[in-house]
């Protein structure tokens, strides 16, 4: 420890109010930390943000729905005494392409007669392959809820926890059945669509199925590596159904919003307009941070929150970094795909096959009839252009929580792929709306009278994203999700441990084993380490 | 020969599953959708009505209607103003609880009881020379529990009085042209309202509300979504929690007001001579402080509840469907000797609460907050225990449900 600590206002400054900041400001702070959250813009949340952009309408701008958090989080920062509120979502709904569509609810048995409308074989096929991803989550659960080991490097040089670690998971890895973890390999290394075939035959199916495993990644259905975002977007669950979602109450700026509070109930200080220029370092270690504006706060130790471009390359000197880590990090593939387009809508849309219903808009509407679709829509973003007709997962959110929108208002949640960060011979400034254009038409190919409805419409693309929420290349999960950049290599190898090459320094962000949506983890297994450190030290 | 409520002909119609149970021989519908647990949220978020209609209703008139509920009924009535409902209780001589209902004061001399089950025999042998008229008037009322926080937003639309209403007020007023009586009460532990009309305009009322609240999130709730939110409101039902001591068989089966939790609605018991079926026995239970149980929560430790079940293989239930079933709480765990401390009534994992909570009965001693109980349950087909703590009820009680408006 330095010797002038007592001199110090905090013992510890995060560098980001995203959510993962949050988490972690949240769990050193419950350890007795003096915790100081810097947020450049004047909320906090980061890229999980509600914003009122019309009176009564409240916009999901960027994330929009509640998956992956992990459950510990929630009872260990006790949120739900701060209004954690994740409300199901009751549906969901696939139109087919055909006019007809794939209608999913709250009941297995009668979901099992809705794909046997479909397809009589793929009915018991659907169990069958929940069963199988279950067992898949059931076996790796454990590596996504620590941290990495350390593999890598001398053994005399390995820290003896870690050492244990190892033995532990060597073990467990060992009492994975063989099939499962046959699976395990297959969905690391294949295509969503390569392991969805052996399930199902019919395309809609399969479609429905396959759009978890391309969000937010610069990959199609029959690239390699969509196998492992399909397995990551089953890892979360709610109320312990793997693979299920909810909208937390005002979107997931309400959830954000429960975070702050639980991290300034165990005392930490939140101070929003603070954007942090740099980290102040002396004689190789953390002494604290200094803003923008010139004012510095000290502390021993600095957490980035902030992705891992950001933090290596721009928070710190890189030339005082190890140049393989500098290489490693210039090289990580950001390649944001994902753009936003939210709508205020003046009703609910019409979807001719069930005019009268609306049991279809209790969850994610997934606009991608099938896996040549979505395919189909990648192809554009493989030659550095934008789909003509994009795959969307949109949710009306004013549904499940009539909070959002004014009473029989809606806002409406569009997650639209793919947009890629740079275009190829042209420039988001000047194809922001001709893209919205594309994916209204989609809906109104889908929900005939759609444009009528519209009353305002935000288009938010990967530049925008970059913009206004620092995510590099507006990659929504902080660096992209595939294998060279996972667990032992994420963000970097041998900087899998939360630690920085600088000492005092830390990394929460997303771009952090096992980062990527809305999680948590990152932030409390950083926090774990920052706090281990602390009590070595001293 | 099952009957259907006033509001059936409307509510059948949306009820998209056909499932039913029956409710003192009235068709009740479990779920309208698929998903009873967004029903669950329409309360917790929105609002929801759910139709209570088949409750028994006892009109109770005359000059000394007052006189005669404060001797049959354990709270004492007379605390009751016109304008106003009160939760209540009846019991046996032995101070043994029989039913629980709400007496609705409508004047000084005209009451409405409502009754889990028949009780015309009962309160009318206890009549003797008092100027009271009892009727059985449970088919001509419909009533509309309308309940979540949007309940008084969709209902003052219609009726102002829902708008200042206090908890547990009630207003006789008119829907359109029906005449309702409107009541801040409900079985949810949310703020919410109950609607009592005419069974020949209950359907006009019920698609007014319906019209009022689209936009707003309406839903109709059945009884699944019901026992998810009366268990988190720690609110005890008839035949789960405690059996009617007169069909009873064994003092097991019985519990007294103090030992169903209702201990507060015994104010001015203890001190004062106030007759009432039940009151001496109770007033000597007090003095001798002989309760055998405490009606508690138990909220379970959600991280041995997650060890319990991965180790075993399993992945850990997240379960909102109450179980059918009573489980046993012990000092410790069984495999560490442990003995029985309690009982649980009801169990549940509760959405809002974010765990796995439970209305328990135990032992006086070990009935303060925070007290460690372990609760039997079966994994892989044999019997062990997960660590529970006793919690103050209701486990689930937000601010607005009592709020002044």
């Amino acid at each position: 420890m330095s010797p002038d600590t007592s001199s110090h206002a905090y013992d510890a400054i995060v560098v980001g109010g995203g959510h993962n900041g949050l988490v972690n400001a949240g769990y050193l702070a419950k350890a007795g930390l003096r915790t100081l959250v810097l947020e450049q813009r004047d909320l906090v949340g980061g890229a999980a943000i509600t914003e009122e952009l019309l009176p009564g309408f409240s916009f999901t701008t960027f994330s929009y729905a509640l998956s992956l958090l992990r459950p510990d989080i929630i009872q260990e920062l006790d949120l739900v005494e701060h209004g954690f509120m994740p409300l199901m979502m009751p549906s969901s709904f696939h139109p087919t392409g055909d006019g007809d569509y794939l209608l999913l609810g709250d009941d297995h048995a009668q979901n099992l007669q809705e794909i046997r409308r479909h397809s009589r074989h793929d009915a018991d096929a659907y169990d069958r392959y929940h069963h199988d991803l279950d067992r898949v989550v059931q076996a790796i659960r454990p590596l996504f809820d620590h941290a990495p080991p350390n593999v890598f490097g001398p053994k005399s040089e390995r820290d003896p926890e870690d050492q244990a670690e190892v033995a532990w998971l060597l073990d467990h890895l060992g009492g994975v059945e063989q099939k499962v973890m046959h699976d395990v390999v297959r969905l690391l290394t294949g295509s969503a669509s390569d392991w969805l075939e052996d399930y199902f035959e019919h395309e809609a199916v399969k479609g429905f199925h396959a759009s978890s495993s391309i969000i937010g990644s610069k990959v199609g259905p029959m690239s390699p590596g969509s196998g492992l975002v399909l397995l990551f977007h089953k890892m979360g669950e709610h109320d312990g159904h793997l693979g299920s979602w909810a909208f937390h109450k005002g979107g997931n700026g309400g959830f954000t919003q429960v975070l702050a509070r639980a991290a300034e109930a165990f005392g930490a200080e939140i101070r929003l307009g603070s954007r942090v220029d740099s980290v102040i370092t002396s004689n190789g270690r953390a002494v604290g941070v200094a803003l923008e504006d010139g004012t510095e706060f000290r502390a021993d130790v600095v957490v980035s929150a902030l992705d891992p471009r950001r933090t290596f390359l721009e928070l710190v000197e890189p030339r005082e970094l190890p140049a393989d880590l500098v290489e490693n990090i210039e090289r990580m593939k950001f390649r944001g795909v994902s753009a936003k387009v939210n709508f205020a809508l003046d009703g609910l849309p019409v979807f001719p096959a069930l005019p009268d219903s609306d049991a279809q808009y209790g969850g994610f509407l997934n606009i991608g009839p099938t896996i040549e679709y979505v395919e189909r829509a990648f192809d554009a973003a493989k030659y550095g252009w934008y789909s003509e007709r994009p795959f969307i997962d949109a949710a009306i959110q004013s549904v499940v929580d009539p909070d959002m929108a004014p009473p029989g208002k809606h806002v409406m949640s569009c997650f639209v792929q793919y947009a890629p960060y740079e275009l190829k011979g042209g420039d988001w400034e000047t194809e922001r709306e001709n893209f919205g254009d594309k994916a209204q038409a989609v809906l109104e190919s889908h929900f005939p009278g759609f444009g009528d409805l519209v009353l305002h419409r935000e288009v938010v693309t990967p530049v925008d994203i970059e913009r206004v929420t620092g995510l590099t290349e507006g990659n929504i999960f902080a660096g992209e999700f595939l294998a060279p950049q996972m667990y032992f290599f994420r963000p970097a190898p041998g900087w899998s441990q939360y630690r920085t090459p600088i000492d005092g320094y830390y990394q929460c962000g997303s771009g952090t084993h096992p980062g990527g949506c809305v999680i948590g983890s990152p932030g409390k297994l950083a926090s774990d380490r920052v706090l281990r450190d602390l009590r070595s030290s001293s | 020969m099952i009957r259907t409520t006033p509001f059936h002909p409307r509510l059948g119609e949306l009820n998209t599953q056909g499932l039913y149970t029956q409710w003192q021989g009235y068709l009740s519908a479990l779920r309208y959708t698929d998903a009873p647990k967004h029903e669950y949220f329409a309360v917790r978020n929105a609002v929801g009505v759910f139709d209570t209609s088949p409750l028994y209703k006892y009109r109770i008139q005359g000059p000394d209607a007052e006189q005669f509920l404060a001797g049959v009924l354990v709270r004492d009535v007379r605390l009751c103003r016109p304008g106003n409902a009160q939760y209540t209780l009846w019991c046996d001589d032995r101070g043994f609880v029989m039913e629980d209902g709400v007496v609705f004061r409508h004047s000084d001399t005209d009451f409405l009881l409502t009754a889990a089950r028949p009780n015309l025999g009962w309160f009318s042998d206890l009549r003797g020379r008092l100027r009271v008229e009892i009727e059985d008037v449970s088919e001509s009322y419909g009533i509309l529990a309308v309940q979540g926080p949007r309940s008084r937003t969709v209902l003052a639309m219609l009726m102002p009085e829902a708008g200042s209403l206090p908890f547990f007020g009630l207003a006789d007023t008119k829907l359109g042209s029906s005449p309702v009586t409107l009541s801040r009460t409900g079985y949810t532990g949310d703020l919410g309202f109950e609607v009592t009309v005419e069974a020949d305009q209950a359907v006009g009322v019920l698609d007014a509300i319906l019209d009022a609240g689209r936009g707003h999130g309406v839903r109709p709730f059945g009884e699944e979504a019901l026992m998810m939110l009366r268990i988190e409101a720690g609110l005890p039902l008839v035949d789960v929690e405690w059996h009617n001591s007169r069909t009873a068989f064994t003092d097991h089966e019985r519990v007294t007001p103090t030992e169903l939790g209702m201990g507060w609605m015994l104010r001015g018991v203890a001190d004062g001579d106030r007759a009432f079926v039940g009151g001496a026995a109770i007033r000597r239970e007090l003095a001798t402080k002989s309760s055998r149980w405490a009606s508690v929560g138990i909220v379970v430790d959600w991280r041995a509840w997650d060890m319990l079940h991965r180790d075993a293989g399993l992945l850990p239930p997240k379960d909102e469907h109450p179980l059918p079933y009573e489980s046993v709480l012990h000092d410790r765990p069984t495999t560490a000797g442990g003995s029985q401390v309690g009982y649980v009534t009801s169990f549940m994992y509760s959405p809002v609460l974010q765990k796995h909570i439970g209305l328990a009965r135990v032992r006086p001693d070990v009935a303060s907050p925070g007290s460690e109980v372990h609760m039997e349950l079966a994994i892989n087909h044999s019997n062990t225990t997960v660590l529970a703590r006793t919690a103050r009820l209701p486990l689930f009680n937000p601010p607005r449900k009592a709020a002044k408006p």
